[in-house]
């Protein structure tokens, strides 16, 4: 950006100079020409365009003021705009509202189409660049944390951070010792203003942990496997030792859902309103929040399902099984769409990036694996001395991975490998769940001994998008984007695991899309009718007559058949003896050891 | 150690009075918005859909006549004027806005044929049965006074049609032969003959304004340039037209209604050839009107229906029925291009609205920009299957309907038996001729 403002002032800058050596008085015109015709002789070959800036500006001398106040190029005060023109904007900007390539027009288009796809292609162009200088104006950048040269970053601890930061930041370090019902799995909303923590033995408790203001506490007197938000802060499903439950914010059962039973995670699918549900009986289930109906039950037959979780690009479901193999699913097939072998042991945990193009697993083999799953590639394996428990990303691609006790957060795990953590934390307890709060510098922890809020600079995405999702939004505003969304929700069918496929031309061949009626209607419409004679009165369908016309049929059949193959021989032919001919002139001796 | 964290200040984030409007602040970047095209998907899903529950276009019906409605004029002025002239020699005067009759004239004996406005909208020019051409002040007379006519002239044969040139005073009527008037004279100052037949229908160019063409019940579609002597050339077609409209944007256009249920748009230039036919109707096609846009146009059918074509499509985009319309004789496009008048046999003028779903009355800036993504969505996603679908669907009567299916089968068998013809004669002997230049007979210089 420096560079562009740089060569724009010095642009300007020649243009002043060239205007005033144009206005010359008649005393300086002739040395100045004097001057210029000396320099003409030195040089070889003047640069043409000199040559035609010098006759303009000559041929202008009267004219000039006038052109100056037309252009405009002054201001009121006569100085010239040192910055003209709209502001730069970094080709990196750009290229992040890039959308797939752009269409490339074949010399054959023509007519309608080529403009229809010209004018199309510089609408895309404006946005982007719209978009892009939007960018410039967004209020707020993201943290930071930096480590003193004789330091590093992971030493640092939290109480140092809440001491360097300003007040309301420090108040994001938070300890919450709730001792008798642990450990704690945890949940933050969308816009990352609410908390929802459900401790093992039952207490379920969901409050803004901002203002630390408690919206309803109460003990559901069952085990609790897993809690997780709705698409908004008044409603939570909870996952208890026989059913699953959903409770609104002040704690009322609203429902039980008795058709999912034994549920260990949960996932909530926010612009498809579905909530993923795994069993221990080794089932997935889809359930539509929206209608209350069960979108799709698949049974995985891969026993227990206890790591979970979900693609927030493509809605995709991953399952990590104890066999080492991450799964995924969508609701609508019975198949996983892919299964990767990630691990020797058994798969412990389970995140994937904002993006949907890195996954990061960690499994009893003490090791943590970065992969591409676009390409489905490893990138990066470290090994853990213990191995992690609970995996999660920020929005700005940190990894938080707890072993045991003590939580750590790495930075940049897909690029460069990562020798040391960016930070690390411990706790009182064994971790049990692990978030980082969207739109917040903060990490959520939930362990054996209560929750802890931990301060982690640079985790969270530092400028909202007030229509998706507004953590300073109203009741009204609330409800009026409930609405919004439940309108476009996304069927469940739309799930794939390229959502941009569906707008783009399905380039499918006939007889590929032939082929695939064929198989949904089960025959082939296209396919020729068998021959049936038709009935004929008075004595002439006897059963002589009609096998006669059958025969008659298929004969024909056979003959075209066999003029068909003749013709095919015979062009065969033609051609084989022309490239004869062509050799027999141009053969070598040699050419008789061919065989 | 440097440390920053991420810390709002909500004033920047929340209105600071009840009074002001909540502050939304943007982000754009694509990854804090995931799945872009299935919710834009969704979101033209749903305006597909709401357009169809929307579709609500029959406005007003217009009743009083006491005989069918035999042709219509538009006011070229004023958008809330339509005249009407019925069966009966009846000519009524309607001001829409109110719906209401404001005049009502006795002018001839037997059927109004044909009636047309004066291009300043001062008077206005009525045809009928009694070989009588007559021109009226278009002002209602005052409190006591009489209708008075401006003008009356005693033509030879019966008129079928007439209209007036678009700057001069000079008028055509049509019946045995084309006649071109002048406003001050009471014979006509040209004629034009071409074999004895007679013209149920002539038209100005509205663009190239001394041309003119005519449709003649001897099957063909006459061309006139009122500089020459002589009509310039004439198509010849299987089946008669029964009108023709200019198209008001693109000079060299015309569109035709034939009997044969179809309408042919040509090219003046080439008329061996349509540009398009436009298919779609299931009896005779008896009248059509180009928008002033000169991008679609409405066509009245004997089959009770009538239907909007855009100018370059093969089927219409839009049909509209009502179980009381009879076959519809004459139809309008209003000047404003925002309704459609269509009289019809059972002495009713309905309005409609041109675009079904349109919201009536003065949008709102916020209404206005919906609108416009919606229809965005809707043509980016229009050949998704299920939009296509729902898009596409309209009901029709079960008469329609039979008939429609009935001419598919009938079509079928058609080609069926060209193909059968052509394959069982020597190679080479039956030219193909393209479905477009099947109707056209010939045509002649």
């Amino acid at each position: 950006m420096a560079a562009a403002t740089e060569v724009a002032l010095t642009e300007s800058h020649v243009g002043k100079k060239k205007k005033k050596n144009a206005v010359k008085r008649y005393w300086e015109t002739t040395e100045e020409n004097e001057t210029e015709e000396k320099n003409e002789q030195n040089r070889t070959q003047p640069n043409k365009e000199e040559r035609k800036r010098k006759t303009e500006t000559q041929g202008m001398k009267g004219g000039q003021k006038k052109k100056k106040t037309l252009k405009g190029k002054k201001t009121l005060s006569g100085n010239s705009d040192p910055f003209p023109g709209p502001a730069p904007i970094p080709k990196e900007n750009i290229q992040k509202f890039e959308r797939g390539d752009a269409t490339k027009l074949s010399s054959e288009t023509r007519g309608k189409l080529k403009h229809t796809l010209l004018h199309s292609e510089s609408a895309s162009d404006l946005a982007k660049t719209q978009a892009a200088r939007f960018d410039l104006l967004l209020p707020e950048d993201a943290g930071f944390l930096e480590a003193d040269e004789d330091e590093e970053t992971c030493t640092i601890a939290q109480e140092d951070i809440a001491e360097a930061v300003d007040i309301t930041s420090a108040t994001k370090y938070f300890n919450l010792s709730l001792t008798q019902f642990g450990p704690y799995r945890l949940d933050y909303t969308r816009n990352g203003r609410h908390l929802l923590l459900g401790g093992r033995r039952g207490h379920v408790s969901c409050f803004d942990w901002q203002s630390k203001q408690l919206m309803c506490e109460i003990n559901v007197m069952e085990t609790v496997n897993d809690v997780r938000w709705l698409h908004t802060e008044t409603m939570f499903a909870v996952a208890q030792k026989k059913w699953l439950y959903i409770y609104d914010s002040s704690g009322i059962e609203l429902h039980c859902i008795r058709r999912f039973n034994d549920v260990l995670r949960m996932q909530f699918l926010p612009y498809h309103f579905l909530l993923a549900t795994a069993s221990s009986t080794g089932f997935l289930q889809y359930l539509d929040v929206s209608v209350g109906k069960e979108v799709a039950a698949t049974c995985t037959k891969a026993g227990r399902l206890d790591v979970m979780a979900q693609n927030p690009y493509n809605a995709i479901i991953h399952l990590g099984h104890p066999t080492g193999t991450v799964t995924m699913w969508s609701p609508n097939q019975r198949e996983p769409l892919v299964k990767m072998l990630c691990h020797r042991g058994g798969v412990r945990s389970l995140a994937v990036d904002k993006t949907g193009t890195y996954m990061v697993t960690s499994g009893l083999d003490r090791r943590l694996k970065v992969f591409d799953i676009r390409a489905f590639r490893p990138l990066q394996s470290y090994g853990l001395p213990a191995g992690a428990s609970c995996l999660s990303l920020s929005q700005r691609g940190l990894l938080s991975a707890s072993t045991g006790d003590t939580v750590q957060v790495y930075k940049d795990v897909w690029g460069t490998p990562v020798k040391k953590p960016y930070m690390a934390h411990r706790v009182h307890g064994s971790v049990w769940g692990v978030q980082f709060c969207p739109f917040e510098d903060v990490l959520g922890i939930g362990h054996s001994e209560g929750f802890t809020s931990m301060i982690v600079p640079g985790a969270g995405e530092p400028n909202f998008d007030g229509l998706d999702a507004n953590p300073y939004r109203t009741v009204k505003q609330r409800q009026e984007w409930e609405v919004k969304a439940l309108l476009e929700k996304i069927q469940p069918e739309l799930i794939c695991l390229e959502p941009a496929k569906l707008g783009e031309v399905d380039r499918a061949s006939w007889e590929q899309r032939h082929r695939e009626k064929v198989e949904r209607l089960g025959f082939d419409p296209l396919a020729k009718e068998k021959f049936t004679p038709r009935q004929k009165k008075k004595g002439r369908s006897s059963t002589g007559n009609i096998q006669k016309r059958k025969k008659q049929v298929a004969h024909e059949d056979q003959r075209e058949l066999m003029t068909k193959t003749v013709e095919e021989r015979l062009i065969k032919e033609k051609e084989m003896s022309q490239k004869k001919k062509t050799t027999q002139g141009q053969g070598s001796a040699l050419d008789r050891f061919n065989k | 150690m440097k440390v920053k964290v991420l810390c709002r200040n909500p004033d920047d984030y929340v209105r600071e009075t009840t009074k002001d409007v909540q502050r939304v602040p943007r982000n754009y970047d694509p990854s804090l918005h995931p799945f872009e095209v299935p919710r834009e998907y969704t979101r033209a899903l749903n305006a597909t859909k709401l357009e169809r529950v929307f579709a609500k276009p029959f406005v007003a019906s217009l009743d009083g006549h006491r005989d069918g409605v035999n042709c219509m004029a538009k006011h070229p002025s004023s958008l809330s004027t339509l005249l009407s002239g019925s069966c009966d020699g009846e000519v009524k005067v309607w001001n829409l806005p109110t719906r209401k009759c404001v005049r009502t004239l006795q002018a001839h004996e037997g059927f109004v044929r044909g009636m047309c406005v004066r291009f300043c909208g001062a008077s206005f020019f009525t045809v009928g049965d009694d070989r009588t051409i007559k021109q009226w002040k278009m002002d209602t007379p005052g409190y006591g006074e009489e209708e008075e006519l401006l003008n009356t002239i005693l033509g030879k044969t019966v008129l079928t049609g007439i209209d007036h040139h678009q700057k001069e005073s000079l008028f055509a009527t049509c019946g045995q032969q084309v006649d071109i008037w002048d406003e001050q004279r009471s014979s006509p100052i040209r004629t034009f003959t071409w074999g004895v037949d007679s013209f149920s229908c002539v038209r100005f160019n509205p663009v190239e304004t001394e041309l003119l063409a005519s449709c003649a019940s001897d099957r063909s579609i006459v061309l006139y340039d009122m500089r020459e002597a002589n009509p310039l050339k004439k198509v010849i077609m299987s089946l008669r037209s029964n009108t023709l409209c200019w198209n008001p944007m693109e000079a060299y256009y015309f569109t035709c209604s034939n009997e044969d249920y179809n309408l042919y748009t040509f090219d003046m230039r080439r008329l061996d050839t349509p540009v398009t036919v436009h298919k779609d109707h299931v009896s005779a096609v008896l009248d059509l009107d180009y928008s002033p846009t000169g991008r679609e146009f409405v066509s009245a059918s004997f089959d009770k229906t009538i239907r909007i074509f855009p100018k370059n499509m093969g089927h219409s985009r839009e049909v509209y029925h009502t179980k009381r319309m009879q076959h519809v004789i004459c139809v309008r496009w209003s000047l404003d291009s925002r309704y459609i008048m269509a009289g019809s046999d059972e002495m009713n003028i309905r309005l409609w609205k041109a675009n079904a779903s349109e919201k009536l009355g003065v949008l709102t800036p916020r209404e206005k920009a919906a609108q416009n993504y919606s229809q965005k969505l809707k043509s980016k996603f229009q050949h998704h299957p299920q939009i296509r679908r729902i898009a596409h669907h309209r009901h029709l009567p079960k008469g329609v309907y039979l008939q429609k299916k009935e001419l598919q089968v009938m079509t079928a068998a058609r080609r069926r038996k060209e193909r059968n013809v052509k394959k069982h004669s020597k190679p080479g002997s039956i030219p193909t001729v393209a479905e477009k230049e099947k109707n056209i007979v010939a045509v002649v210089k």
